[in-house]
């Protein structure tokens, strides 16, 4: 595992560059359980600051402090992308392993269901839930609902690998020296597909925190908890642009890039490390 | 023949449960809103001053029926269906009495022009870049072309959005940044209001493309570079078959089939509509009509919209994808 990590930092500059990226966000992330004051606090600060010394981000109309806010905001958001990730991660693993090992019926039954579940387009769905909901769509509700829209994809990609391991010689060996389904699927076909896991969480963070972002801008989450989507919505429902506070606005910005940037280097350069053909070319072969 | 007629079953079966899956699953979840249209159109109807009780109850009444909200669940689920059967979804509540399906009919243009043009610009740009890219992998400019794409690729539609929104709508204001055309034109076939729309649908296109080429442009040149490895391909170069036709006929044309399935996909989604673009240029589609309906509490409008946009989607990528035989004959052997 060192080994690979030290490879990809020293060969891959994608990967270099993208963990720089990502240690930089976490550092905010730590910083925000150091904040001064609580991060749902309005004027805590002089409003409309500009960046400074002082106050290194500027603050806002609202009176916050706009590194705090974001090293808040960004922990929410990426604490959501994860719930979502995890969450899917299990249910795609399970549904895909257990659908290629079984194979025949149910198999087909399993994929069935899985592309019509892919097929349902998201947004309308989710913003008819949000809908409905209305103040009982706090983010755990949020994340649970696009945790079971958001693994079809890599269902299929991780049945796909599961297929083909289930006629291979050891799969044989495992079954007839009495191991059970479950020890076969998590002992011996789990690692094979850990890869794939890897590359489509990365995938589905990005996925899910767009999500996210997407329904706190719209102002469809719940607008006082920080979020990067949050912020952004307070920025515009106080034309922050056209009163000149455009750091109110370019702070999440910027920062939401460079997370998203960060994590699609990070998947890209795993995905080409997974794949041998591209890792020999790197090399120089 | 007979492979491509099991074929087309079969996919038809499919669009058959993606529908009735999407339909019963939007009306599930409207059935537990704790928004009761009947109960808003009446305190709607009854904030304009002093109603008798009595025309209040057959009011009631009536708009029970008209949103076909009495009776058991199982008797509303089939109501239901009849109703999107029918592609009648009641009136809207926001704009009453004004029939939802007509509403979204008159959104449904723009939304349809503007990702239709706009995936397929993305699509044509992103790999016709992938495609030189990968054939000229050792190439510098290119190189450039790809960090550039690439790192476009993951920033989430809002943000380039919002990013144009700024350069040209505060820095540099040369684009109109808000609705569908100038609304002192009279809708028709003038140039003037040509002009206007396509002025109007620039800087959401533009925000979608940008987004859109990334991926195209990704799969493309990972499809060509190792296309360009095969057999066929070196003994034409050795041959002395013109980089040129080598590039077209032997690379390109074998890397196309691939990205035609994909874009067949994407345009399907058209009908989802773009809620954040639309939301941020104000652009008068399906996705600004859905959030317009969650702000105004439009019970019939949102669901009429979730529904419209399940079904249209089903149906674009079932329509599409048997079309496909003609492009791959694999498919028609079965």
């Amino acid at each position: 595992m060192f080994k690979v990590l030290r490879d990809l930092l020293r060969y891959n500059r994608e990967f270099l560059f993208g963990s720089l990226l990502i240690a930089i966000i976490l550092a905010v992330v730590v910083a925000s359980y150091f904040a001064p004051y609580d991060e749902m606090m309005t004027y805590a600060v002089i409003p409309d600051m500009p960046p400074g010394s002082e106050y290194w981000l500027g603050t806002n109309s609202r009176g916050q402090d706009m590194f705090w806010q974001l090293a808040a905001s960004m922990r929410n958001t990426l604490i959501f992308g994860i719930v979502v990730a995890l969450i899917s991660r299990v249910i795609a693993i399970a549904v895909g392993l257990i659908s290629g090992y079984v194979g025949g019926k149910t198999d087909q039954a399993i994929m069935a269901f899985n592309d019509t579940l892919g097929a349902l387009p998201n947004i309308p769905i989710l913003l008819l839930l949000v809908f409905v909901l209305r103040d009982q769509m706090t983010w755990p509700v949020l994340a649970l609902t696009a945790a079971l829209l958001g693994w079809t994809h890599d269902s299929r990609l991780i049945r796909s690998v599961a297929l083909s391991l289930r006629t291979r010689e050891f799969t044989r060996h495992a079954a007839f020296s009495g191991m059970r389904t479950t020890q076969i699927l998590l002992r011996e076909h789990l690692p094979y597909v850990m890869p794939i896991v890897f590359f489509t969480t990365m995938n589905n963070l990005i996925w899910a925190i767009g999500l996210e972002v997407t329904l706190s801008i719209l102002g469809f989450s719940d607008i006082n908890r920080p979020t990067i989507g949050g912020m952004i919505y307070w920025a515009n429902a106080h034309s922050a642009m056209v009163a000149g506070i455009w750091w109110w606005i370019a702070v999440p910005m910027v920062a939401v890039v460079m997370l998203f940037i960060g994590l699609f280097l990070l998947a890209m350069s795993v995905n080409e490390y997974i794949d041998p053909r591209s890792r020999l070319a790197r090399m120089g072969a | 023949m007979n492979g491509f007629l099991i074929y087309v079953a079969k996919r038809f079966g499919q669009l058959v449960f993606v529908v009735v899956t999407g339909v019963t699953l939007a009306f599930l979840i409207a059935h537990f809103s704790p928004v009761d249209p009947v109960e808003q159109t009446l305190s709607l109807v009854t904030s304009f001053g002093a109603t008798d009780p009595r025309s209040v109850e057959i009011l009631r009444q009536s708009l029970r029926e008209l949103y076909g909200t009495e009776g058991s669940l199982i008797e509303q689920y089939f109501l239901f269906w009849g109703r999107v059967l029918r592609g009648d979804f009641g009136p809207s509540l926001s704009a009453f009495p004004t029939p939802v399906m007509t509403i979204i009919g008159r959104a449904l243009p723009w939304t349809i022009g503007l990702l239709t043009l706009a995936t397929l610009i993305a699509w044509v740009v992103g790999n016709t870049l992938g495609a030189i890219a990968g054939y000229f992998r050792n190439s510098r400019a290119m190189k450039v072309v790809g960090l550039f794409v690439m790192a476009l690729q993951p920033i989430p539609t809002y943000i380039s959005g919002l990013t144009l929104l700024i350069i040209f709508g505060f820095l540099w204001p040369v684009l109109p940044i808000s609705g569908g055309a100038q609304l002192n034109l009279e809708p028709g076939m003038t140039w003037a209001y040509i002009s206007s729309v396509i002025q109007y649908g620039t800087l959401p296109a533009l925000t979608l493309v940008l987004v859109g080429i990334g991926g195209w442009f990704i799969s493309m040149r990972s499809l060509v570079s190792n296309i360009v490895t095969d057999d066929h391909v070196v003994y034409a170069e050795l041959g002395g078959v013109p980089s040129r036709t080598v590039f077209s006929q032997y690379v390109a044309r074998n890397a196309m089939l691939p990205q035609v399935t994909g874009l067949a996909l994407s345009l399907g989604n058209v009908f989802g509509g773009a809620v954040i673009v639309e939301f941020i240029f104000n652009y008068p589609g399906i996705g600004k009509l859905m959030v317009a309906g969650i702000y105004a509490g439009d019970y019939s409008l949102v669901l009429g919209v979730t529904t419209f946009s399940v079904i249209a989607v089903a149906v674009a990528v079932f329509l599409i994808d048997i079309t496909y035989p003609l492009i791959d004959p694999r498919v028609k052997l079965g």
